[in-house]
Formats: structure tokens, C-alpha cells, sequence
């Protein structure tokens, strides 16, 4: 009865879809405010059946409803109640309907937050996001339909794949889709703006914030997915340029170039046409990623089962959005006036060529992801693209972007003087080239990588400081008074770009000067890894919810020290016999010690176990988080409330008049 | 015509996308195609003083299934094998590959067996020797003794028509 009733939902939810797109579009075309009126409503009214829906299929996991195919494939009666609850969003068909939920809730929240904008703009906003609602409800009920039946029902379920049986998988994919799915905002006021010729300032003060907090979200998923990979897969590795990554890694790439234009656009009119093209490429890419992983195209380590109708579904619905939104481009973009103009040294031109950077670094890793499928289709033989390539690629490119990340803040607009900001970085300069070349030698060895890396963590930090200083030295009051009157929008551009630093610093440590080892250990022996002793314990038996686990021991001492006892897991999981690795992380000050363990080896109990030190790891995950709170910070900024307020006031002032 | 760029490319791109619907990323191309079938000799399940080798085969085209009791996928070409096997179209030899439990003859017993032998390959080593990545894995061996063709994962009947049928014409099975 549930699931049909979720069922229904969804197809409420669709019907609903189609007047929130047909209605209010027509509406704003033709000028009539009683159809554009519709808009709201109806967005709200499909979250609401989206949400009902998506209760329904979360019902039927938490209840073990075997009878429901999803359930009884993804989920298991033995699994915590917890993993019941994210099985829900663990299979194709339900990662689909969080999507649509996703994209349900952000709807809504424009629905809310948009009273401040004209009529026909919130009418088209909402009418293209009822469009690319209607392909995903359409897709879930024809090829992936979450609550099909399977009759006799199942006595018991497959189990979720255990790979997922995580924390860092619970809150993963919804923090990821809110960033790829926040793009849609950003996609249709693009859109909008296309549709209707106003491409104005204000249209770039509207959607900086919904773009920067989908910003927000999407570093978010991708800094939990990575920790996900480094703590699950027993590998010690936090990126491998997997093309499920890369799907990810895209849009972050478009949607970072993005608000960098988006605030050209908002304070110096600049760059019209490119920033409504890099909002139409960074959903694109989101759907394209979507597409990527669900239809099977490149094979990666997202085993999920593939299905020709749905990526020919997919591959339509994808041909239709982006290939229609860039159609109206080529037609509307000539429309666009661009700004004032601005010299080649000015703030402008920085962004500018931070941007060139960026889409050039995404081109580079598009190509990468895809070139495998290029030389298959062509019938060119089967090839894989790896880390080598990327890393060889990749890592040049953003090298300048980081430089520039430095200079680009302090710049003035239009035209900035070049003597002048090398009289006020200098210093910076001379102490980030020293942190360059000496910080290595304190550490295990020179190595050139690391040196440019602490050089362009070191630059970017201090262009955060000088640009603190430069605020406060002017103006009266306390310290404290004067940090509290700096804008968000200020305070966040500083903690995210500190956010770079510190992550580049960590990326720069961990790549360079993380050490492993493989070894044989017998009960009671030792080995030692960058100065630590471990010393193996054996295993015993253990029995977890859902699985049974050898369990080892390991000592980790210092100095005939012992700091801590650690205890890696192999497991098999009693439903599906899949064998799991639970590697165990001990973070002591900034560097993790990690130790897996890997096969049994003899009748003694005698193993072979992976150690890993990893050396400032956690600089990538804090990098990470100051970056994602500095993109809400910044869009929290009171001009973007300002701004509403002062259009309430013209609105009671225009009703006034009436 | 600069502001056409974009989706002209995007055109291209989704004309590989749909070219890629009808690849499959995990099919490796087998180096053994047109190479003589590596030799082996094994005992056969259930009878360990009886052995098979490609050898005995020789002036017949047949087929190596590499198989395994633990394999789900295998279990799913199972009933289509067992078909084949009825008609008679062409000999099956099953690989029974790394069997640890050595649970074959059982299961045969109880579904019935489509192969006319079935070799033990408990070690996994003449699975190496044929670069085999997983079960179920299917090679077709002409009447010179030469792989002709491999296909990974289950058969299933479009499988069967699309790219084995031809195959075995092309041979005279």
C-alpha cells in the first residue's frame, strides 16, 4: 500500500511539474500575471509530493519491505537501522528520486526567497526548473521506478553494497546533489535572462548567492567523497581521478569560474555573455556527470548495473536541456551588451585570465574522462587514462591560477597599478619564496613539487593577510570594530581563499613525503614505518550487525613509546560474502597513521598488513571546510538582503501609486 | 559564428555519448584471438584420474566456458547453456575455475550439466594462461586448436545470435 501511495506521489508530482512549466512560462511571454502566479504553488506543491514520495520508499527500508524490488536488492534485514534509512539513496533508482527531491526542495526555496524579483523572471526561473523536473520525474517512472513490486516478495534482501555502509556515504550524496543540483538555479536565471533580453546587473546580484551556496554544497560532497575514498577503499589514496570523480570535479571546475565571473558581471557589468555560457556549461556538466555514472558509459568503480534504456534516456533528455539552452544562447547572445571597458592590469583582467585558467583545466580533465570512450568509438582499441595524465596536466595549469589567486583580490577594478602592487607584495613574495625553498629541507628531502606547493600556499595566505591589513589600516575604531564592519562577502572570499592555501599545503605535504609499506607480520613481530613502530597483536573474531570480522590489533609506538592501539578490520558481509576492508585512522597531531589489513596468510595467523603515513592529510578535508564556509559566509552577505529590502519598498511605493 | 562553438561541440559529443551506449567499457579485447588456444592438462571433477586437454579436441570447433559454482552470473546462463547443450550445436567444455570448496560436482548434479567435460582448474593458473578476469568468460576454439573468439560475462540469447551464431558459420560447426 505504501509504495503504491509513494507511486502515486511521484505521478501527482509529475502532473504538477508540467503546470509548473507550462503555466508560468507561457505566462511571462504574454504578460499575464495570473498564470505566472501559478508558478509558485506549483513548485511547492511537487516538493511536497516529491517528499511524500521519497517517505514512502524510506518506509519501506526502515520496515524491510521485501516485496518492494528496490528493498529487497539494496537492502537487508540484518543492516542498522541507520544504513536502512541511506539505503534509500543507495541504489540507482533512489539516488534518482533524492535528485528530483533535491531539485524539488531548491524550487521551493527559490519559490520562497524570490519575492524580491520581478514577477517574470521568478515565473521563468521556476518554469525552467519545472522543465528539468519533468525529465527526471519522467525518467524515474519509465525506466527507473523506485517502487516496483517483486512478486513473491523476497524473503530476505541482498544487502546494501557494503562499500557504502558508511558515514561519510550518508551525507555524501546529499551534499553532493545540492551543489550539482544548486546549479540548476544558476542554469535558469541564465535562462531566464536569455529568454526575456534583461541581462543586467541585478540578474548577476540575483543568482551570485543561490550559485555561490550551490558552490558551497558541491565542495562539500566532493571533500566527503574523497575522505570517503581514503578512509573505505584501504588504499590511503584521497583522489584518483576516477571519472565518477572527474563527473564530480567538473562542475566544481565550471561552477568556481563561475562566481568569479558572476561577481565581474555584478560590479562592472563585464562579461555577460561568458557568465550566462559558464552558468548553461556548469549545470550542463552536472547533468552530464549524471549521465556518466548512470548510464554506464565508462565503466568505474560505481559498480552499479547499467541499463541501455536509461542511458538512452538520459543521452536524450541531456541532448534536449543542453543542447536547447546552448541553441538559445547562439541565438539571444548577440543581445548582450558588455560593460564598461578595462585595461590589461586591472581586477577584470585577473579573473579574466583565472577563468581562461579554470575552463582550460576543465577542458583538460573533460578530455581526460572521455578520451577512453573517444578511441572506442572510433574503433581506435581500448586505452584508460590515469593519474599520470592528469597529474601531468592538471597540475601546471593551476599553478598560475594559484599565483594569480594572490595578486587578483588587491587588484583595483578597471585599471590597478602594476609599480604599486609590487611595492605592497614584495615582502609576500620574498617570505613565500623562503617558505618555498627551506620548508622542504625541514622535512624528509628537497623535492621540487613540494617546494612550489609550500610557495603557493604560503603567496596565497599572505595576500589574504595583506588584504586584511589594507582594510583595517584605514577607517577608525577598535580592531574588533573594524573586523566586525568588514562585509561577509569580504569575510568569506578571504576564509575560502585561506581555504586554497591551507589545501594546497596539505596536498603539497601528502604527495611528496607520505610514506607505505606492505608487510608480512607474524603474531608479535614489528615493523617500522617514518620513525613509528608497529607492533601486530593478532586478530580475534568479531561479530558485527551485519557481518563478521577478523579483527586485528597494532601497536603504534614512538620512542619505546606506545600512542595508541589500533584495530583494522577485514570483514565479509553475511549476505552478499563481499570481503571489506576497514582500515584504521589514527590522526596524531597533523599527520594520519593508517593500517589495513590485507590477506590472511598462514594457519599461525600470520597477515600481510598495509601501513601508511600520511603526513598533513587533514590539511585537505580543513582546506575543504573553509573554503565551503567561506562560500556561505559570503553569500550570506547583507547587500543581497539590501537589495530586497529596497525592491519591497519600490513595490509598496508602485502599489501605492496604483 | 563564435557563439555557435559551444554547441556545435556539444553536437559532436553527443554523437559519441550515443556511439558509447552500444560499447561496453569492460569488454578487453583478448590478445589470444588468432593464437593458439594456450595447452593444458587437468583432472575432472568428480573423476580426478581422467584429465582433459585442449589437444583432445582437435578437427572439432568448441567451446571453453570458464565457470565457477560461486558465480551468480554463471547461474543466470546456465538454463541457456543446457539448451545449447540439447541441441547439440557445438561442444561445451567447462572450466571449473578456482572451485576452492569444490562444490561442482554437486551443483551439476542438482541443475544438470551442458559440458561435455569439465576440467578443474583449482589454482586459477590455466585461467591466467588464458588471461581470464572473471566468471563467466566463453572462448571459442576452432578446429586447428586457435581462439577465435572470447566473450565476457553470461550469454544470454541476443549474445548468443549477434556475435556467436556468425562466428560458428563462419568456422563450419
Amino acid at each position: 500500500m505504501i509504495p503504491e501511495l509513494g507511486h502515486f506521489a511521484l505521478i501527482i508530482a509529475l502532473l504538477l511539474a508540467l503546470i509548473q512549466a507550462a503555466l508560468p512560462l507561457y505566462g511571462a511571454q504574454r504578460g499575464n500575471l495570473t498564470l505566472m502566479a501559478v508558478a509558485r504553488p506549483a513548485a511547492q506543491g511537487q516538493f511536497v509530493f516529491v517528499a511524500l514520495a521519497f517517505g514512502c520508499l524510506a518506509y519501506s527500508f526502515l520496515t524491510n519491505d521485501f516485496s518492494v524490488e528496490n528493498v529487497a536488492r539494496n537492502s537487508f534485514s540484518q543492516l542498522p537501522e541507520i544504513y536502512r534509512f541511506t539505503a534509500t539513496w543507495g541504489s540507482h533508482e533512489g539516488s534518482m528520486l533524492l535528485w528530483v527531491l533535491i531539485l524539488a526542495f531548491w524550487s521551493t526555496a527559490v519559490s520562497v526567497f524570490s519575492r524580491h524579483l520581478p514577477e517574470d523572471m521568478a515565473a521563468r526561473v521556476l518554469g525552467i526548473m519545472g522543465l528539468i523536473s519533468i525529465g527526471f520525474l519522467a525518467f524515474l517512472l519509465t525506466t527507473s521506478n523506485p517502487f516496483e513490486r517483486l512478486l513473491p516478495a523476497a524473503m530476505d534482501g541482498n544487502d546494501m553494497n557494503p562499500l557504502l555502509q558508511d558515514w561519510g556515504m550518508i551525507i555524501h550524496p546529499p551534499m553532493l546533489y545540492m551543489g550539482y543540483v544548486g546549479f540548476a538555479v544558476a542554469f535558469a536565471f541564465a535562462i531566464a535572462a536569455l529568454l526575456s533580453g534583461k541581462m543586467d546587473v541585478a540578474w548577476a546580484r540575483w543568482s551570485r548567492p543561490w550559485t555561490t551556496v550551490a558552490w558551497a554544497f558541491l565542495t562539500l560532497g566532493i571533500m566527503l567523497g574523497s575522505w570517503w575514498a581514503y578512509r573505505e577503499l584501504g588504499w590511503g589514496g584521497w583522489w584518483f581521478w576516477d571519472p565518477t570523480e572527474n563527473a564530480s570535479f567538473m562542475p566544481w571546475l565550471a561552477g568556481t569560474a563561475l562566481i568569479h565571473s558572476l561577481a565581474v558581471t555584478e560590479k562592472r557589468g563585464a562579461f555577460k555573455a561568458w557568465t550566462v555560457l559558464l552558468a548553461l556549461i556548469a549545470f550542463s556538466l552536472s547533468l552530464l556527470g549524471t549521465f556518466l555514472v548512470r548510464s554506464g558509459v565508462l565503466s568505474s568503480v560505481h559498480a552499479f548495473a547499467t541499463d541501455p534504456a536509461r542511458g538512452a534516456f538520459i543521452l536524450g533528455f541531456l541532448a534536449v536541456v543542453i543542447g536547447g539552452s546552448l541553441a538559445l544562447y547562439a541565438w539571444r547572445a548577440p543581445k548582450m551588451i558588455t560593460g564598461s571597458g578595462f585595461t590589461w592590469f586591472s581586477r577584470e583582467s585577473l579573473l579574466l585570465a583565472n577563468n581562461v585558467i579554470l575552463v582550460a583545466a576543465l577542458g583538460a580533465v573533460l578530455l581526460g574522462t572521455l578520451y577512453p570512450l573517444f578511441m572506442d568509438a572510433m574503433g581506435l582499441g581500448k586505452i584508460s587514462v590515469g593519474p599520470p595524465y592528469f597529474n601531468a596536466v592538471f597540475v601546471p595549469l593551476m599553478a598560475p591560477a594559484l599565483f594569480l589567486m594572490g595578486i587578483g583580490p588587491l587588484a583595483r577594478w578597471k585599471e590597478a597599478s602594476l609599480p604599486d602592487m609590487v611595492v605592497r607584495m614584495k615582502w609576500a613574495l620574498g617570505v613565500a619564496l623562503a617558505t618555498g625553498l627551506l620548508l622542504p629541507l625541514t622535512l624528509d628531502g628537497f623535492k621540487p613539487w613540494a617546494s612550489l606547493g609550500f610557495f603557493l600556499a604560503a603567496w596565497i595566505a599572505l595576500a589574504v593577510l595583506t588584504a586584511f591589513v589594507d582594510r583595517l589600516r584605514h577607517g577608525q575604531g577598535s580592531l574588533g570594530q573594524k573586523l566586525a564592519t568588514l562585509p561577509r562577502g569580504f569575510w568569506g572570499m578571504q576564509l575560502a581563499h585561506f581555504g586554497m592555501a591551507v589545501g594546497v599545503a596539505g596536498i603539497a605535504v601528502v604527495a611528496n613525503y607520505a610514506t607505505e609499506r606492505d608487510v608480512r607480520m607474524d603474531v608479535g613481530s614489528y615493523a617500522e614505518l617514518a620513525g613509528y613502530t608497529f607492533t601486530f597483536r593478532g586478530t580475534t573474531e568479531h561479530d558485527g550487525p551485519n557481518y563478521r570480522a577478523a579483527r586485528g590489533t597494532v601497536e603504534v609506538g614512538k620512542n619505546g613509546k606506545t600512542l595508541s592501539i589500533l584495530h583494522p578490520e577485514k570483514r565479509v558481509y553475511n549476505a552478499s560474502g563481499m570481503a571489506m576492508t576497514e582500515a584504521a585512522v589514527r590522526p596524531v597531531a597533523f599527520t594520519d597513521i593508517y593500517v589495513a589489513m590485507g590477506e590472511q596468510l598462514d594457519d599461525r595467523g600470520a597477515w600481510t598488513v598495509r601501513l601508511f603515513y600520511k603526513p598533513f592529510i587533514n590539511w585537505l578535508w580543513l582546506g575543504a571546510a573553509f573554503m565551503v564556509v567561506g562560500g556561505f559566509l559570503a553569500a550570506s552577505d547583507k547587500r543581497y538582503r539590501i537589495a530586497l529590502r529596497r525592491s519591497d519598498v519600490s513595490k509598496n511605493l508602485a502599489a501605492q501609486g496604483a | 559564428m563564435k557563439r555557435w562553438l559551444p554547441l556545435v561541440l556539444f553536437v559532436v559529443l553527443v554523437g559519441f555519448f550515443a556511439k558509447g551506449l552500444f560499447l561496453n567499457p569492460r569488454e578487453v579485447p583478448s590478445p589470444f584471438i588468432g593464437r593458439t588456444a594456450p595447452a593444458f592438462t587437468l583432472p575432472l571433477v568428480g573423476n580426478a584420474s581422467a584429465s582433459f586437454s585442449p589437444a583432445d579436441m582437435k578437427g572439432r570447433v568448441w567451446m571453453l566456458n570458464v565457470w565457477a559454482p560461486w558465480c551468480v552470473s554463471c547461474r543466470q546462463e546456465h538454463g541457456f547453456l543446457m539448451q545449447l547443450a540439447q541441441s547439440g550445436t557445438v561442444p561445451i567444455v567447462g572450466l571449473n575455475w578456482k572451485d576452492k570448496d569444490r562444490e561442482a560436482a554437486q551443483l551439476l548434479a542438482q541443475t544438470g550439466s551442458p559440458y561435455v567435460a569439465v576440467p578443474e582448474d583449482l589454482d586459477g593458473r590455466v585461467g591466467i594462461d588464458y588471461g581470464v578476469t572473471g566468471t563467466p568468460e566463453t572462448y571459442i576454439i576452432d578446429k586447428e586448436g586457435i581462439v577465435r573468439l572470447k566473450h565476457v560475462g553470461p550469454i544470454s540469447p541476443e549474445v548468443w545470435k549477434d556475435k556467436f551464431e556468425p562466428k560458428l558459420k563462419e568456422l563450419g560447426a
